[in-house]
């Protein structure tokens, strides 16, 4: 009897957005007299952090600072319509729609600060600091703040937007199954080192060394927690979870935390995340959704590493010591 | 974690001002400080609680329903049955066509899984509704049920939803959703070897913090307010319209701030229960899952079987790959259906393999109805894949990662669903895998790209 050390490898791809298409999402923007930008939405956050998204997106359009962007959803009588938040899609449906609005919004914006400056506005840019100026000429700037105030009270214009993204739907091809299910896919290729205790079936996951492709990293803290959360779970759902433990009867199933099994923080992994960004082609400054597909490789790659470790295969799921501890049983029986 | 920029500089533009600056998330303080406010933290004076009396069964017929004895119980103001259910047969995926109705908001004649909601308690405190729905009296005539989706699609089986009419989803390409690319048959001929194997899964709870519900108020004019953790704001409000038989502009729904939901929260499922209590009773209604029904009640992700058959040559050339995929739908298809044939969309994988045939079905059992879950229709078909992966490559004797190069797609390369590859980078995510975890593999690989000249 020993401890028996194994690693494993999986690689995977994850389409972003609702599969087939079909589903909308619609953002408006507009300036405050304050000289902050308003994004209006229906989308949800989960608590992943959309609004930070969100913020930051519309934020690098119109050239502002994103403390100047604020964030307000989601109310059905004021939000344009959204699909939802799931199948990855946040990040990019939402943020194509905030992209749009806020040119939209920019445009008015600098056609205003034209006016002020007397010069045209495809001479203009933002310094991203809360000012326009003249390309070559930073001296002559004027910050937002003036172009909102001068925009609402004396020019009579709307500093506002209106964004929309759609992917239309696709239908499958009844015999074939030719479809157009995503425009992008995220990667990833995980390897996973585990021991496995041969007298207790008892599993430990050493490390998993995560590599993951999203199109661009919009803020790569956010996507840090998401990835780190991701690969925990893909641990979680290898090793530990299923509301039917003593299947087929539903005796027993874990109806509290104390009770439906999960790696607690005694039990995690050495987890090292790495990302490479190639750029989507319709994606918000080219991302990805990385949302789901983050917890997906560890699963495999856990099953492999135990298979390297023990020389059996589990092919169901949890990876449970039972599981391991009867099939090394029926392996020495030969 | 570290950001290898080395990768893909030549199609990326770096150095913007917001994008790619790790910013400090503004709702973060509220979150840690417990400052954020969530559906829960509504309150109204008057505001009623629901609980649900729920079926102990798998399959029964319900023969009959008596609630006097909860109606009398101290503090109960209101006790719904199917009766009061303006559209009592419901689908949420209606709202893109995939029907037929086939799910009870509450149960009608019947129930079909262990834990179906059948009558509805409301009462001024959390505790004289559930002690009144101690009280509710049903008879049941028990019906045999089945739990396994093999078993259920044979000969005979009991039938679980009368409104499909058979145990699986009817496709308009037939039983199950199809994908067929060159000729399988005429790759497996070709095969120097042939693996058949076939993996499961059990279903697995979402566990967000925050339990799925909801906090309803009437406006006083004829109007009313939900404050949800929906993950899907118009999709709840339409499908809630519907049920209730309510125009759209009597709701209004409000969320946005939740506390996890993994795919949990995109069934529809106490919003439009708690709108008629609001509507029926004139009261404010909240309707919160308890941890139990949380994990034993709503949907979680579906249980799964997978047999892949490959053909691979002795050169590591994956030749032709056969995939049959059910999906434990449970009792109800809820987003089920469409969970199956993302599957057929997935298969086979990030890899290039020239004959593919792949059906995919959703199955109809007396388990808790499943859902979406994140990674719907993919997270265990990956596990299938790529444990089927590591068993072809010491098939053959090729190293596991050696082996996936040498399958791995490309940009161009045609997909089964007769989609090109494009931006495809799972080689540079294996070439810098190999490369962090000190697992060598071939020069040749090392210098592959999933570029290709003029693509």
């Amino acid at each position: 009897m020993a401890i028996r050390r194994g690693r494993g490898v999986a690689a995977i791809n994850y389409p972003t957005g609702m599969n087939l298409g079909g589903d909308p999402t619609q953002a408006l923007v507009h300036s405050t007299p304050t000289g902050n930008f308003m994004v209006t939405l229906s989308s949800v956050d989960l608590g992943q952090g959309m609004k930070q998204i969100m913020a930051q997106i519309c934020a690098e359009t119109i050239g502002v600072p994103t403390d100047r962007v604020v964030i307000d959803t989601a109310d059905t009588d004021t939000g344009p319509h959204c699909m939802g938040t799931f199948a990855s899609r946040g990040t990019h449906r939402a943020g194509n729609a905030v992209i749009q609005a806020a040119k939209e919004a920019r445009q008015v914006m600098l056609e205003v600060a034209a006016e002020e400056l007397e010069v045209n506005a495809s001479d203009l840019e933002t310094d991203g600091e809360g000012n326009i100026q003249v390309k070559g000429a930073p001296q002559k700037s004027i910050s937002i703040f003036d172009v909102a105030l001068s925009a609402h009270f004396k020019r009579g214009r709307s500093i506002s937007g209106r964004g929309m993204f759609l992917i239309p739907r696709s239908y499958p091809e009844k015999e074939t199954g030719a479809m157009k299910p995503s425009t992008c896919y995220a990667h990833a290729c995980t390897v996973a080192e585990v021991e496995v205790d041969d007298e207790t079936g008892e599993v430990t996951v050493l490390t998993v060394k995560n590599v993951f492709e999203i199109g661009r990293a919009l803020n790569p803290k956010m996507v840090e927690q998401q990835l780190v959360g991701g690969s925990w779970m893909g641990i979680s759902h290898a090793l530990y979870e299923t509301t039917e433990p003593y299947y087929p009867s539903r005796d027993h199933g874990g109806t509290d935390f104390n009770q439906y099994l999960m790696p607690g923080p005694g039990d995690l992994a050495e987890t090292e995340i790495i990302v490479l960004e190639r750029p989507s082609a319709d994606g918000p400054f080219g991302a990805k959704g990385p949302g789901e597909m983050c917890a997906n490789p560890q699963i495999p790659a856990v099953a492999n590493a135990v298979f390297d470790a023990v020389g059996v295969r589990i092919d169901t799921l949890p990876i449970t010591p039972e599981r391991i501890l009867r099939a090394l049983k029926a392996q020495a029986a030969g | 974690m570290q950001l290898r920029k080395d990768y893909f500089a030549d199609v990326r533009k770096d150095g913007l001002h917001e994008i790619g600056q790790g910013r400090p998330r503004l709702d973060s303080p509220g979150h840690v400080t417990g400052k954020t406010a969530y559906f829960a933290d509504r309150n109204f004076p008057g505001m009623l609680h629901l609980k649900m009396v729920r079926s102990p069964h798998h399959h029964a017929r319900i023969r009959s329903i008596d609630t006097s004895e909860a109606e009398k119980h101290p503090g109960v103001v209101r006790v719904l049955t199917a009766k009061d259910v303006p559209h009592n047969v419901y689908t949420i995926l209606i709202l893109i066509q995939i029907g037929p109705e086939d799910e009870t908001v509450l149960a009608d004649g019947k129930v079909r899984w262990k834990g179906e909601a059948v009558v509805a308690v409301l009462a001024e405190t959390e505790r004289a509704a559930q002690e009144a729905a101690a009280k509710v009296k049903v008879d049941y005539e028990v019906l045999p049920a089945v739990f396994d989706m093999e078993e259920a699609l044979k000969p005979g089986a009991p039938l679980v939803n009368e409104y499909h009419g058979q145990n699986y989803y009817l496709y308009d390409s037939g039983e199950c959703r199809k994908v067929r690319f060159g000729d399988v048959e005429a790759g497996f001929a070709q095969a120097d070897h042939i693996l058949e194997q076939s993996y499961q899964s059990s279903p697995i709870e979402h566990a967000p913090t925050e339990t799925t519900g909801c906090v309803v108020a009437p406006e006083g004019n004829d109007r009313f307010t939900c404050y949800t953790n929906t993950q899907a704001m118009f999709f709840t409000l339409d499908n809630t319209s519907i049920i209730l038989q309510m125009p759209g502009s009597k709701l209004h729904f409000v969320g946005g701030t939740v506390g996890g939901g993994f795919g949990g929260k995109v069934d529809v499922i106490v919003e439009p229960i708690a709108i008629l209590a609001a509507k029926l009773t004139g009261r404010p209604v909240c309707f919160i899952y308890s941890r139990e029904e949380e994990m034993q009640i709503s949907s979680p992700r579906a249980a799964e079987k997978v047999i892949i058959k490959d053909g691979v040559m002795e050169n590591g050339r994956i030749v032709a790959r056969k995939v049959t995929g059910y999906t434990d739908a449970g009792a109800y298809s809820r987003h089920s259906p469409y969970g199956a044939q993302k599957g057929a969309a997935h298969y086979p994988g990030p890899y290039t393999i020239p004959n593919v045939w792949i059906d995919t079905y959703c199955v109809y059992t007396n388990r808790t109805p499943s859902s979406a879950m994140r990674g719907f229709g993919v997270t265990i078909g990956d596990f299938a894949l790529e444990v089927q992966m590591d068993k072809l490559a010491r098939l053959i004797g090729m190293d596991p990662l050696e082996f996936r190069f040498v399958n791995a797609y490309r940009d161009g390369d045609m997909k089964a669903h007769r989609q090109p590859t494009e931006g495809a980078a799972l080689i540079e995510c294996m070439q810098e895998a190999s490369r962090v975890a000190n697992w060598p593999v071939a020069e040749k690989y090392m210098a592959m790209s999933s570029y290709r000249k003029g693509a």
